[in-house]
């Protein structure tokens, strides 16, 4: 396979990641077929292990589950939620969220890089959401991440881009997988964030709030693929201003 | 002493008293707000922005905005569904005693209301709780009269510590505490704390609540923020509409939330919306004005306001209102509810506090939620 995605060390053709915590569990499956999607997220306070609406059995085979530490307010409970997801037989992929804000649900970034080094350490492949600002995900990729995962706007508030110019830097400058999460309302978003050279994208109340779940889950996967392909062919120059001087300004120059 | 004599605004001996001002300005918001000043223009433009503050919650709770409950609904389910996609908690009370001390005349618990009394032994909550637990839920929510001295913090934290063996999530509807019996609690298992104002006017509070601890309005005004500051991780807010100008005391509940989540950030916040019911010995106590459409306006003011935060659809209402709420403004419901003492596996052993309007199982809830499109939540919060 050429173009794959490489999260430590396993490899994914796909680079559309689901998010399962807002929509009907017995959706998860064919919404993840019809997007294509090879990994899925799941709140570890949503597994009732043992208990009734086991999220893990609405997981299809073959599919990723990368559990989030959601509800964690620290690094010290974001390690104790991984360690209890891995317990519960999720394997070693954690998405990290340490969030202590419950009106936004804003990342916070000091607590985030300090759960992402202990997790590191005991062997986690390690995803951080996080607000998307370059010394932090610099001292991510110090402590051990996978990807970087910058948010595009507010969890669930489907607005886009709205930190377009942070996450271009982040793409230019840091090295790992950038993922955008958060924020992305819509099939567009997720193509323009593809073109700027985002490696993945995560979605998830953009396709549980669509009238057809399963059918915007495919619009996405494709709008991900047009994105990236548009990517990897080098985007057409956009001439700015008035267009180009017919006489150029540096025409004097005789070697 | 009489406690008919207590300043229904001043603490008594051994009340913590937090260094907030989260009251006054409260009381400040509600004495400013007219709900007759508002316009349907006003509602309009409330109804088209994207940032609603405290004057548009104030014009969506007005009688301008009654008309426009279909736009305020179909808003509301947007960010409902933005907040909390089609996720809806399931949780039952559970009461373990029904002793109080507190004279509150719209209540079937009160002190001078001749019901049958009693409080669950250590044994009798254990098989209450097993037999909860057998239905799927892994949500509970403790609750007691207010007796310090029938349902001591010690008796109400051995039921805590029983409840977290069972329930992945414990909460707790009792008398106000201080922050460090809040603490122990919270070391018992409980994370939730739920205290109601009933009404925010202090003039009908004082009315309203005759005798008893209960009649100290800052010190219950105050239970959230102590609750918080005891480790917990989350508070529910509410008032009892009817009791007073329930749009008053609704704006007062959203300010409330608003200022102490403002405080505390990381806190999660949620509202219970009761209304008057009948209860035993006053078959005639009723919600007066607040009908549903007004039950309703005033939910999704709260969805509107504050799109975050949880709102919890009692029992009180009838099956075909709580049915229709749920995912359009409510994220919480109750299921296989009694109000009275015991009565899920022992025969019940102390009378209700009020009249439920829906009795259905939690199997036949779970089953209206899936029908409904929406996904049951039996868990929604790991401790760690």
């Amino acid at each position: 396979m050429g173009d794959q995605l490489t999260l430590g060390g396993y490899a994914f053709d796909s680079r559309f990641i689901l998010g399962s915590g807002k929509f009907s569990l017995d959706l998860v499956r064919a919404v993840a077929e019809k997007g294509g999607a090879q990994i899925v997220t799941l709140a570890l306070r949503r597994a009732n292990a043992g208990g009734a609406a086991n999220i893990l059995e609405y997981i299809p085979n073959g599919v990723t589950l990368l559990p989030n530490t959601s509800g964690a307010r620290t690094a010290e409970e974001a390690l104790r939620i991984a360690r209890l997801a891995r317990a519960i037989g999720c394997g070693d992929f954690v998405k990290v969220e340490v969030i202590r804000d419950s009106k936004y649900l804003l990342p916070d970034n000091y607590e985030t890089l300090k759960a992402t080094e202990l997790l590191a350490k005991e062997g986690f492949v390690v995803l951080p959401y996080m607000y998307p600002d370059l010394n932090v995900a610099r001292s991510l990729v110090d402590a051990g991440a996978a990807a970087v995962m910058p948010l595009a706007a507010p969890i669930g508030s489907n607005k886009g881009l709205a930190t377009k110019e942070f996450i271009q830097i982040l793409v230019n400058e840091i090295d790992l997988p950038i993922i955008v999460d958060a924020g992305i309302g819509r099939p567009s978003q997720a193509c323009e964030a593809m073109e700027m050279g985002v490696d993945a994208i995560m979605a998830n109340t953009a396709i549980a709030t669509a009238g057809d779940v399963g059918e915007m889950a495919a619009a996405f996967k494709l709008a991900i693929e047009a994105g990236r392909r548009a990517y990897l062919s080098g985007l057409g120059r956009v001439l700015e201003g008035q267009g180009e001087a017919s006489s150029p300004l540096t025409g004097f120059l005789e070697d | 002493m009489n406690l008919n004599y207590i300043n229904h605004m001043e603490y008594l001996p051994d009340m913590e008293i937090l260094q907030s001002d989260v009251m006054e300005r409260v009381l400040a918001g509600v004495a400013a707000y007219d709900y007759n000043q508002y316009t349907a223009q006003d509602v309009e433009r409330v109804l088209q922005s994207t940032n609603l503050n405290l004057n548009g919650f104030g014009a969506l709770l007005s009688p301008a905005a009654q008309p426009y409950l279909e736009q305020m609904a179909r808003k509301a389910q947007l960010e409902t569904r933005k907040h909390f996609g089609t996720s809806i908690c399931l949780f039952t009370p559970l009461y373990i005693a029904n002793y109080c001390e507190n004279h509150c005349v719209y209540c079937g618990f009160n002190c001078h209301n001749h019901i049958q009394r009693a409080k669950l032994t250590t044994e009798e909550i254990e098989r209450e709780l097993q037999a909860i637990a057998a239905t799927g839920l892994q949500e509970i929510l403790l609750l007691t009269g207010e007796s310090r001295t029938a349902s001591s913090v010690e008796y109400i934290g051995e039921a805590v510590k029983l409840a977290a063996q069972y329930f992945r999530n414990v909460g707790i509807e009792i008398y106000p505490l201080n922050s460090e019996e809040y603490r122990y609690l919270n070391q018992c298992g409980a994370d939730f704390v739920s205290v109601y104002q009933e009404t925010y006017n202090p003039d009908k509070y004082e009315q309203v609540h005759l005798s008893g601890h209960k009649r100290v309005y800052p010190y219950r005004f105050y239970a959230q923020e102590r609750a918080l500051l005891g480790g917990m991780r989350g508070v529910a807010f509410g008032a009892l509409l009817g009791l007073d100008d329930f749009r008053k005391d609704a704006f007062a509940t959203g300010l409330h939330a608003y200022y102490t989540q403002k405080k505390y950030p990381q806190a999660e916040i949620s509202f219970s919306c009761p209304r008057m019911r009948p209860y035993i010995h006053n078959a005639y106590n009723n919600p007066n004005e607040v009908h549903e459409t007004q039950l309703l306006q005033v939910m999704l003011a709260y969805r509107l306001f504050l799109p975050y935060a949880g709102i919890t659809i009692s029992t009180r209402e009838r099956a075909r209102f709580r049915d229709h709420v749920v995912g359009m403004c409510a994220t919480k419901i109750s299921a296989g509810v009694n109000v009275g003492v015991g009565g899920h596996e022992e025969e019940q052993k102390g009378d209700e506090q009020f009249e439920i309007s829906d009795p259905r199982t939690v199997d036949e809830v779970d089953a209206m939620l899936k029908e409904r499109g929406l996904q049951p939540v039996y868990i929604d919060y790991v401790r760690v």
